[in-house]
């Protein structure tokens, strides 16, 4: 659980996973562009590459190997264990 | 100075040239024999005087880790640039194309990366109107 807030903790990555919300299944070069010409963040693929490498290790996303292409996709399931942990209520809903 | 001519290596030169001209729709310019390869070019038939695709052969050791880096990462070898990318990638998708990008609008640009069959991702690029 840690690893997710840690991963979740740094701006870039949070638009990492909003990209890969808007589409799944990118390759590095494609996360790239998104980054640098939507988000003005000149980062270099280095730099992307450690990025995801932590969104894996937390299981944000997970990665496919398709013929010769390398695809990253989201996978939001350990956010769920965060709202089992910390139920979401409303004030005054009951609980 | 001015590019006259630019490359990607491909790993048949025949099926290359089969692909850029009968797939992508480029015209054929020069081929001719040098030993083992050819000398073979294809040009735009919207502008056959201008920058010629040289279609080398990539037999040299260090070509494949090269293409192969690139390919697993996504990264294109070349770019070419289409009316209405959109359009391209509907057309070449008909034809059987594989893409590992779908058409992408990005600042002043659309853009979508496809596979040529011969070892390279190739991009198109639609400048926006």
């Amino acid at each position: 659980m840690g690893d997710v807030f840690k991963a979740l903790a740094d701006p870039t990555r949070r638009i990492i996973l909003d990209e890969l919300t808007e589409q799944d299944g990118q390759t590095l070069f494609e996360i790239c562009v998104r980054l640098t010409s939507r988000h003005q963040l000149s980062l270099t693929r280095q730099a992307v590459s450690q990025h995801l490498a932590v969104l894996e290790e937390a299981g944000l996303i997970t990665t496919r190997r398709q013929g010769r292409y390398k695809f990253h996709h989201l996978d939001t399931t350990p956010l769920a264990a965060i709202l089992e942990r910390w139920p979401v209520t409303r004030k005054g809903q009951a609980p | 100075m001015k590019i006259y001519v630019t490359s990607v290596f491909v790993d048949d030169q025949q099926k290359a040239l089969d692909f850029y001209t009968g797939v992508l729709g480029f015209a054929k310019k020069h081929d001719i024999p040098m030993g083992e390869a050819r000398w073979l070019t294809v040009v735009s038939p919207e502008d056959p005087e201008g920058t010629e695709l040289l279609l080398e052969p990539d037999g040299h050791p260090a070509v494949k880790p090269y293409k192969d880096g690139l390919v697993a990462d996504g990264i294109p070898a070349a770019s070419f640039q289409v009316a209405d990318a959109q359009a391209e990638y509907e057309r070449l998708r008909g034809l059987g194309v594989t893409f590992t990008q779908e058409p992408m609008t990005a600042g002043p640009v659309t853009m979508a990366v496809f596979d040529d069959t011969c070892g390279n991702l190739i991009q198109i690029v639609t400048p926006a109107q």
